[in-house]
């Protein structure tokens, strides 16, 4: 636990604000549990990713000054998303004028489950969910953040998310084929390859189903959108929730 | 066309794409499973990045190192600053013997070059030797993957095929039936051929010997049966020194196949007595690529194609739908370098997921190279013309989902984009996929109402 109430910033990305604030309610309410001083500053914008991956980072520098002056005062900033987590820390443009504000930020930003198992240094969370889990390992949590061991490495496997996950009492950790595979969302890609990233998205629903996942979960509603659009479209009998509601409901 | 428009056609064959992507997969647990047998795997990574770094930092002096050892060995060295140059010097070689047919063994330079039509429209009777490319060849195809050219291709097809060309019984798929067949073929030509002509794997500048690796030994039959060896070698394929080759040659295999080693790893130093040998050192487009400091070290690449085998768009959309020479992640980060606007689509062709870099046996960063390439492209499309930007501007708008998140939070970030973009009626989200439900409120609402 950390002493002396550090600030924490919430950052809710845009379509979680939108489509599920659930997952923004959630987190919040796992941090309190977990003893944290939150709050949520208003007007938040999109951090820009979207033009940022479709090559427009240039364009911005407006999304990126404003994320900076909005959260430079906290002493961490925790998303739901490792996407954009990522996103804010590699991908935006040098602001003239907030370099020093900028360069502090970069190491106070932080996807939830790392910031409760790296910074909160949380070994295990106490609780029951008596329910066959699948997990979702998102590819910029994943390879850019470093959240979970990836299966191309020769390295000692690890996985932030399921050391949350896995003391919960009753809870079953599905085992996938394919530990790591892309889900085929990729922001912009999902619309202009859109015949790519149904199948991709597909193929991740079919490993699930093979392995009977019940609830399939992950770090990022982006990822879980894209699956559960296809999942609804066809009919298919799988429950999806963000990790953040699955601690928050379980924690005892 | 556009990668999209190739990868919808390639999917339009369901069954055909889910082999496809299983084929691959099985290459590319085969290569994990053996990668995590050394224990020091990751450090042979890194050094292997490493040495390569070195190489393209010091890649004149190296070749000077390369083409002054080699001299001394018997070989005759010629430099040809792009793919046409290169095809004259190989030629003017086969003119010069009064040589009307050659063997060729797997080069991607010289798919590369187009050698293959230039031969051909000069008379020359061109004959790939790898069995994968021989039957590609046959088809009048290019290959589809660097190291497994006709990986697209099932058995029933390529019997058909050496039914049609080759005479094998009609029916009979047994692969080790055809490779027989494709066997007792190649000897012909083998023995028929004054020239051959090889690919260079590695060069080594403190020797300059060079290193060919096959696993059908064609390298060698053909070599080792002409007058004449002609090897064709990237400028980048430099390695300093013969004991670097440990490093590489354990790699380089386990990358692209699984396998502990190639099947022959043959070294190359001098003529044998009587006879000829010549490397080509080519260029075509590779120092402009080390110029640009962002792309540089795409020319790391050993050409193992494991970032094709790992990468999910390249096993359900095939290597033709790339358009180029090179397809997949590497091909996608070479090939805006020699035609931007031919592969603007390319970049594009990616989630970032990033296991093209973490496959990597030389640590090439290609999923960080695709995003630099996309912002590369977008600022060019002045000169690309308007078509690509648009096409991006409007996938990122034309989905509902965007559009609505736009109405109150992205104006900032969108507002150098046209309201026509941004409220383009085509929805290729929905295609496919339901939009999440609308809830009641936003947390930005839920939040003024219950915390503030």
């Amino acid at each position: 636990m950390i002493s002396d109430s550090p600030k924490i910033g919430l950052f809710i990305p845009c379509y979680v604000d939108q489509f599920y604030p659930q997952v923004g309610v959630a987190s919040l309410e796992l941090l309190e549990k977990l003893g944290c001083k939150v709050s949520y500053p208003m007007g938040q914008t999109c951090c820009g990713q979207p033009l940022a991956n479709s090559g427009y980072e240039r364009d911005t520098a407006g999304a990126t000054r404003h994320f900076i002056e909005l959260f430079k005062d906290f002493d961490y900033v925790v998303a739901p998303s490792g996407s954009c987590v990522l996103h804010v820390k590699e991908h935006v443009p040098a602001i003239p004028g907030l370099e020093n504000e900028q360069a502090k930020l970069h190491h106070k930003v932080f996807e939830l489950t790392e910031f409760i198992t790296d910074v909160l240094k949380v070994e295990k969370i106490e609780g029951k969910f008596p329910h066959r889990v699948g997990f979702h390992s998102s590819c910029h949590g994943q390879r850019g953040l470093r959240l979970s061991s990836s299966s191309e490495l020769n390295q000692n496997p690890f996985n932030k998310a399921k050391k949350l996950l896995e003391n919960l009492e009753g809870l079953e950790w599905v085992e996938l084929s394919r530990t790591d595979e892309c889900c085929g969302f990729g922001g912009t890609f999902s619309v202009t390859e859109e015949a790519l990233s149904v199948r991709m998205g597909k193929d991740r629903l079919e490993d699930h189903a093979q392995h009977q996942t019940e609830i399939l979960t992950g770090g990022d509603m982006s990822c879980i959108m894209h699956l559960q659009g296809i999942a609804t479209r066809n009919k298919q009998p799988l429950k999806f929730l963000h990790i953040a509601e699955i601690l928050n409901q379980a924690i005892s | 066309m556009s990668h999209p428009e190739n990868a919808s056609e390639f999917l339009k064959d369901q069954a055909q794409a889910k082999w496809h992507d299983e084929t691959l997969w099985f290459v590319r647990d085969k290569r994990d499973r053996i990668s995590k047998t050394i224990p020091e795997w990751e450090d042979l990574r890194n050094l292997a990045s490493q040495i390569k770094d070195n190489v393209l930092a010091n890649l004149g002096p190296y070749l000077e190192q390369f083409e002054e050892n080699a001299k001394k060995n018997g070989v005759q060295i010629h430099w040809a600053k792009d793919g046409e140059e290169h095809n004259r010097i190989v030629l003017d070689i086969l003119k010069r013997h009064d040589c009307q047919a050659i063997v060729k063994s797997k080069s991607i330079l010289t798919e590369e070059c187009h050698l293959n039509p230039f031969l051909e429209k000069n008379g020359i009777d061109v004959v790939d030797t790898d069995l994968g490319e021989r039957i590609v060849q046959l088809l009048h195809q290019p290959p589809s993957h660097i190291v497994l050219p006709a990986i697209h291709l099932k058995k029933g097809e390529i019997s058909e095929l050496f039914h049609e060309k080759l005479h094998t019984e009609k029916g009979n798929e047994d692969p080790a039936y055809l490779t027989q067949a494709a066997r007792l073929h190649l000897r012909e030509k083998f023995l028929g051929a004054k020239v051959a002509l090889t690919g260079v794997n590695f060069g080594i500048a403190e020797t300059g010997e060079f290193v060919v690796c096959t696993n059908e030994g064609n390298a060698d039959m053909g070599v080792h049966l002409a007058d004449v060896h002609v090897a064709c070698m990237g400028i980048e394929k430099i390695l300093p020194r013969r004991k670097d080759l440990g490093i590489f040659l354990r790699l380089l295999a386990r990358s692209a196949t699984g396998q502990p080693v190639t099947n022959y790893n043959s070294h190359f130093r001098s003529p044998a007595p009587g006879r000829e040998l010549h490397i080509i050192l080519v260029d075509n487009g590779r120092t402009a690529q080390l110029a640009r400091e962002k792309f540089k070290n795409s020319l790391k690449c050993i050409r193992c194609g494991a970032c094709m085998n790992t990468c999910p768009i390249y096993r359900r959309s095939g290597g033709f739908s790339y358009g180029s020479t090179v397809p997949g992640p590497i091909g996608s980060i070479l090939s805006p370098g020699l035609d931007m606007k031919k592969h603007s689509t390319l970049p594009f062709a990616s989630t970032l997921c990033g296991s093209c870099s973490d496959v990597c046996p030389v640590k090439i960063n290609i999923h960080e190279q695709l995003y630099e390439w996309r912002q590369e492209i977008t600022k060019a499309h002045g000169e690309l013309g308007k078509g690509l930007s648009m096409w991006i501007a409007a996938g990122i708008f034309k989905s509902p989902l965007a559009y609505k998140i736009s109405g109150s939070l992205m104006r900032k970030a969108l507002k150098t984009l046209p309201d026509s973009l941004i409220y383009h009626p085509m929805n290729a989200w929905g295609k496919s996929r339901d939009l999440p439900e609308a809830p009641k409120e936003s947390f930005q609402q839920w939040y003024q109402k219950n915390r503030s």
